[in-house]
């Protein structure tokens, strides 16, 4: 008995227990959403294939170029960062809530782990999903497009970044949440219509004036466009800027999220 | 030596402005078994809780295994386990996945953490339910594993928040048997229980709170001691239709075959059962009205009486 002797406690095992306990949350996530797939993973292939039929091919053959691409093709890189969006904010805002209102945050509360490592472990559980998503939706839509990356790292790095965020954002609709309702009205009367009128589906050089005016204060805006960028070379904005915007909006967010798992809002008494 | 567990001058008051705690301090010493009992309410919880770090605590220090838990709060919580009172695990998961999943937060490498759950879940006579979902395991087995849980980064301190609450019996004297075996290997239990037979046959040393605030702190025996009157049922050998006259005890009567008695420590039960004897009636049994600790407990926290009046010399 009694192993736990933290009088030995060297900086070496100190940087080992955060890896274990970091690793320990991550696995735990994958297990859950993976455990669940048919909630996690399925639906979000059935509404995108729909999507590809129904505005890819029905429509879309009927509206033309978008921004000198088939429509097939322009809106491919909307729907798949649409998945990662709504999949990695639903991923950390439902797992989270749930170990609150199960009361089995306590496990982690009661444990040595920093909230810094709670809270990245919650996140990269997030983007696992959302980045899992994404990649079902990729290959789903190789069915109906050929898909060619314009640009590597700006993909890889926007979707990485926009699943982060995205992260960040479902912690802390958990963290505020007291009821399962409170954690779908963010993204019911948020989420979904920033999403939809962030560019997915159109060139905002479609709109007027004054609502390309308005749609460059909608954050999904620079996601979807820059992730448009890295697989068709086309934005509607400057790229480098949204890149920028994103890392704050992250530091930010995880900065607020840090603070709040401090002061023990909505988890410790 | 550092004592596994110091408070010191702990408040508590609430948002919305109860005051949980009002200063306590305790102290249990290494490899002490320790009841800290109260009415519901009293503080204990919120107590265990700040120890715990699952709640803030207004002011006060707290030192486990003489590390502070404001300043060496990762050396503090790798001392101590923790047993809620409530289940507050994930129901969907699986029995083995939560004892190794709680090892991984504690740094414990995955071999070894499934060595250790293979080890605690024997113990606790779950390693047959390891692959059942936590939720389809009776309330007896889920109170093991939390305790299997709480064991797996084997800690100096486990805090144990009413650990047998709904256990028949038979199940709960078999985790007496299991704490006091770890107990005796050395670790530090501290427990809150209602059942206070629980903690006269296990806890060594006693700390008895009320509206937050510390009533009682001493050892178990010197509390006992403190009882001046105990009350006995009389089982009868044979059936009585009149109250027997008997000088210097206070009879009541039961029923015909039972008789009810309050004796004080100084006078001693052999005289009654002369007086009795002579009169023909014959005491088959005899047991406590109450558990000692219960007389104790209710005399210490009855709000109505006056404590100086209450049974204890």
């Amino acid at each position: 008995m009694n192993s736990s002797t933290p009088e030995d406690f060297s900086s070496a095992r100190y940087r080992q227990l955060l890896w274990t306990a970091f690793t320990t949350i991550v696995v735990k996530e994958i297990r859950r959403f993976t455990r669940i797939w048919a909630q996690t993973l399925l639906p979000p292939a059935i509404t995108m294939t729909l999507y590809f039929i129904i505005f890819g091919n029905l429509i879309g053959s009927r509206i033309g170029d978008m921004g000198g691409f088939g429509y097939m093709e322009y809106i491919v890189p909307g729907l798949i960062m649409m998945s990662v969006i709504t999949n990695s904010y639903g991923n950390v805002v439902s797992s989270f809530f749930g170990t609150k209102f199960q009361h089995s945050i306590e496990e982690l509360l009661v444990a040595p782990v920093p909230n810094w490592v709670i809270l990245s472990g919650y996140v990269i559980g997030g983007v696992c999903r959302g980045l899992a998503v994404g990649l079902i939706v990729t290959l789903l839509s190789l069915f109906f497009t050929d898909l060619q990356i314009h640009h590597l790292g700006v993909t890889v790095g926007i979707v990485l970044m926009t699943a982060v965020l995205f992260s960040l954002g479902g912690f802390i609709n958990a963290v505020y949440a007291t009821t399962f309702d409170d954690i779908s009205i963010i993204p019911t009367f948020v989420l979904t219509p920033l999403t939809y009128l962030g560019g997915v589906f159109y060139s905002i050089n479609l709109l007027p004036e004054f609502w390309q005016g308005v749609s460059q204060l909608n954050p999904i805006l620079y996601m979807v466009n820059s992730f448009r960028y890295g697989i068709l070379g086309v934005s509607d904005i400057h790229v480098g800027f949204a890149f920028g915007m994103i890392l704050l909006f992250i530091g930010g967010l995880f900065t607020y999220s840090l603070h709040l798992l401090n002061t023990g809002k909505g988890i410790r008494n | 030596m550092t004592a596994a567990l110091l408070i010191e001058d702990l408040h508590k008051i609430y948002d919305n402005q109860f005051e949980a705690l009002k200063g306590i301090s305790l102290e249990v010493k290494q490899g002490d078994f320790f009841a800290l009992l109260g009415p519901n309410g009293a503080g204990k919880s919120t107590t265990l809780g700040i120890v715990s770090s699952l709640v803030n605590k207004t002011r006060g220090r707290v030192t486990v295994f003489g590390h502070d838990i404001d300043v060496a709060v990762t050396r503090a919580k790798l001392c101590l386990g923790v047993v809620p009172q409530e289940f507050n695990f994930n129901p969907f998961e699986r029995v083995i996945d939560i004892v190794v999943t709680q090892a991984g937060f504690y740094g414990i490498p995955k071999k070894q953490a499934a060595e250790r759950a293979e080890h605690y879940l024997r113990k606790l006579g779950l390693w047959e339910k390891r692959f059942e979902r936590a939720r389809m395991l009776s309330g007896g087995m889920k109170r093991r594993l939390m305790i299997a849980r709480a064991l797996v980064h084997e800690p100096r301190l486990l805090i144990l928040d009413e650990p047998t609450a709904g256990v028949d019996i038979e199940l709960r004297r078999s985790m007496w048997e299991f704490l006091k075996e770890i107990n005796a290997a050395g670790t530090t239990i501290i427990l809150t229980t209602h059942y206070l037979e629980e903690a006269e046959s296990l806890c060594r040393n006693i700390a008895i709170i009320d509206h937050g605030q510390i009533i009682q702190n001493s050892s178990m025996k010197s509390l006992l001691a403190k009882l001046n009157t105990e009350t006995f049922i009389l089982d009868l050998e044979q059936d009585i239709h009149a109250l027997p006259v008997v000088e210097k005890y206070a009879l009541k009567w039961v029923d015909e075959h039972t008789l009810e008695v309050d004796i004080e420590k100084s006078q001693g039960i052999n005289p009654l059962f002369a007086q009795l004897s002579e009169q023909g009636i014959v005491v088959s049994s005899m047991r406590n009205k109450a558990n000692r600790l219960e007389e104790l407990f209710v005399s210490l926290v009855d709000k109505n009486l006056p404590k100086e009046k209450v049974s204890l010399v």
